[in-house]
């Protein structure tokens, strides 16, 4: 007969069958007896307090954004479950893959405004790519299998399991069985030859074809296969934010970064390009700009393993369904080889006017106060290559994003289809709890650091030695940018009486730094990476300087303004 | 805009429902009528969702709906592609019944399913435009109450349930 256990000890031994090696959470009430369980297996499992839960579901998703496997969130009922809903919402727009687990009242006081009860069901569903509501003991086991197996598998996402506290208590057997299948869900459709044969027509007869790629190739680790790609078609080939990493910044063919802050030529040239081929991306409007303006000159061909997204925003002449690994492997067998030599250099002239008009001067400048851009310029000089940088929301985010220099894959953390500010600090917690030996630079803004600075506690607890350089200029510069462009300089509300974060880092226990000239810059970005441990680096920038290029919202990709 | 039928197959989950609407109502879409039932196989529920909106969007909502991890297949057809039918009840009271309502009865080939001492149900199967032209009338019978079905429905096509199950 086989013996039985608490369900609170099957949730555990079910994370610790699916490889969970870290849990970010929270204790409360309805989920004690899973903190009790956890207790007995601190020998196979890892936890971290976080001091909120939105933390612990931000450290989540850098953890699982940089390692590539399942992000695991403890919480209680009721409001410890309602804090992680931002961060559900952050991950099943950034396709991170998930398992985040509550407590829920017991299940015979469900619907009846009990201590702590909350609707999580309800109010999940809508951020979530599958949630379920476990109230026995015995459906504990398969309801985390299916779990686990739904968050990484197709397109990731964000799942949620709510176990009353019942079934937390109750006594079931265990006998885990991992998910591998199940009727209603299709992880992905094979790659159709057909298509292939079609898109590669077309790409073998395109003079001006042209390459987006995005984290679908990330996710679907195809790098390798988007390299060769590239290498035999000569195409160029254009990051979305989250692709950066996906393709070396040095590879021949990259051109730049893509969207409302990317550079000048991948924008530009979208409406000149014959051919548009689009890896693992979903054309968001803070790509395309203007839709009804966009690419309308071209055929698309659209790599992409989500079926909703075929035609949602542009419209594909050719669409491939499937794993980009799949099909740009026989892409790359079914096309010529060729060189665009003269398409290219229109890139590399239009990459020359942008640094003439703005890159030099956010990276080299000649004014009194500081960029963010010399900062980052600075990091790029001592990180490592397989240095990972996490970024908040905001102008730090689009700065960092376009100067950090990214030579690998897993490099980027960020918010990128939510936007959330107070991402960053616990995220970049996450990353670097994978592995403590790796570079975890964590570039945010006065506004977002200020919506989860309490996770600095959590750094101090864990010692994880992220490098956290905070670009302060006083205010909520992007909206302030807006405000200037759009509104009149009618600068409502974006202006911040900030405390002294040297002391708040020092409270904590973090060695931090100020920096406010110039002069001072380069040693103090040099003393933060040989500082073994966490560091606090403040840069006190320009208070309004303005991010370009820019497409304004509502113009098309061609109307990329440089200032 | 067109009216299209979404046929939705879906396991028999709890929520799933909610999951189906909340794709609708993101988009600010308002649901024509719905119908939901268990099909011939056990544990699998159909669910038949009338919607007036262009080609486009149909397509987005039902590839959406087939993206929920429950739902099984999603498919839409229009109006011509599909073999439908509603049914509308209409509580009429006893005192205003008359020879002329009988003739009404008749013409329409609708049927008293009850009779109570004070009213009587009748009801009549078709499509909307047929159930609301014998509202019309019987607005004229001081009727007590109406209730229309939402669609159900089967495609045209020759295809079976079990081609999507399992």
């Amino acid at each position: 007969m086989e013996t039985k256990m608490r369900g609170a000890d099957i949730v555990i031994r079910s994370l610790i069958a699916e490889q969970a090696e870290l849990i970010f959470g929270y204790p409360g009430g309805a989920i004690m007896p899973v903190y009790d369980a956890l207790y007995d297996y601190q020998d196979q499992i890892k936890h971290v307090l976080t001091r909120h839960e939105q933390g612990a579901i931000h450290a989540a998703q850098g953890y699982a954004r940089i390692s590539g496997k399942v992000g695991v969130c403890l919480a209680t009922s009721g409001p410890g479950a309602t804090n992680l809903i931002t961060g559900l919402a952050d991950a099943q727009i950034d396709s991170t893959p998930l398992v985040c687990i509550t407590g829920q009242v017991a299940a015979h006081l469900l619907g009846t405004d009990a201590f702590q009860e909350t609707d999580m069901m309800g109010i999940s569903m809508p951020a979530t790519k599958w949630n379920y509501q476990v109230r026995r003991a015995a459906d504990i086991a398969p309801a985390i299998a299916k779990g686990f197996f739904i968050a990484r598998s197709g397109r990731p996402g964000a799942v949620l399991i709510d176990i009353t506290k019942n079934a937390q208590v109750e006594l079931a057997a265990f006998n885990y069985q991992p998910c591998q299948e199940f009727r209603s869900y299709k992880t992905h459709h094979p790659v159709s030859d057909t298509a292939i044969l079609q898109a590669a027509a077309l790409l073998n007869e395109a003079a001006r074809p042209y390459l987006l790629f995005g984290q679908g190739v990330i996710l679907g680790k195809a790098e390798a296969e988007l390299k060769s790609f590239l290498d035999k078609s000569g195409i160029p080939a254009a990051s979305t934010l989250l692709g950066s990493g996906a393709l070396s910044q040095e590879h021949p063919n990259y051109v730049g970064k893509l969207g409302m802050h990317g550079n000048y030529a991948p924008n530009l040239l979208t409406n000149q390009c014959d051919v548009l081929v689009a890896v693992g991306m979903r054309f968001d409007d803070r790509v395309t700009g203007d839709l009804s303006r966009y690419a309308k000159q071209a055929k698309v061909i659209h790599l992409e393993l989500d079926p909703s997204e075929i035609n949602k925003n542009v419209k594909a002449n050719v669409a491939v369904l499937g794993n980009c690994k799949e099909s740009l492997a026989k892409l790359t067998e079914a096309i010529a080889s060729k060189k665009h030599e003269s398409w290219m250099a229109k890139f590399r002239a239009l990459e020359q006017q942008e640094n003439e008009a703005v890159v030099q001067h956010d990276l080299m400048p000649t004014k009194v106060g500081l960029t963010m851009g010399e900062a980052i310029h600075h990091i790029n000089r001592y990180k490592a290559d397989d240095a990972v940088l996490v970024t908040d929301v905001g102008q730090h985010q689009m700065i960092a994003w376009r100067y950090f220099n990214y030579k690998k894959t897993r490099t980027q953390v960020t918010s990128g289809g939510l936007g959330t500010m107070g991402f960053a600090l616990p995220a970049a917690l996450g990353a670097q709890l994978h592995d403590y030996s790796r570079q975890v630079i964590c570039v945010v803004g006065d506004g977002g650091i200020q919506m989860t600075i309490q996770e600095l506690g959590t750094i101090m607890q864990t010692k994880a030695p992220v490098k956290i350089v905070l670009l302060n200029n006083n205010y909520l510069g992007m909206v302030r940018q807006w405000q200037q462009m759009f509104f009149d300089k009618r600068y409502s509300f974006t202006e911040l009486d900030n405390p002294d974060f040297i002391k708040i880092a020092e409270a904590y226990g973090i060695k931090a730094k100020k920096v406010s000239e110039r002069a001072d810059l380069a040693e103090a970005v040099e003393d933060m990476f040989i500082h073994d441990g966490p560091f606090f680096l403040e840069v006190v920038v320009e208070k309004e300087d303005n991010v370009f290029p820019m497409i304004a919202t509502g113009c098309s990709v061609e109307e990329v303004r440089l200032n | 805009m067109k009216r299209y039928t979404i046929f939705v197959i879906t396991e028999n989950f709890i929520g799933i429902l909610n999951r189906i609407t909340i794709i609708f109502t993101r988009r600010g879409i308002n649901i024509d009528a719905l119908t939901a039932s268990e099909s011939r196989i056990p544990g699998v529920h159909r669910i038949t969702i009338e919607v007036t909106v262009t080609e486009e969007t149909v397509i987005q909502l039902v590839n959406q709906i087939e993206k929920i991890i429950d739902v099984i297949k999603a498919f839409h057809h229009e109006d011509t592609g599909v073999v439908y039918q509603e049914l509308a009840l209409y509580k009429i009271p006893v005192s205003r019944l008359d020879g002329g309502l009988e003739k009404i009865i008749r013409d329409h080939h609708a049927k008293i399913i009850a009779a109570e001492p004070d009213f009587v149900v009748l009801e009549l199967t078709g499509h909307k435009e047929k159930t609301r032209e014998l509202l019309e009338i019987l607005k004229g019978y001081g009727i007590l109450e109406f209730a229309r079905s939402g669609r159900v429905a089967v495609a045209k096509r020759m295809l079976t349930i079990d081609s999507f199950v399992n």
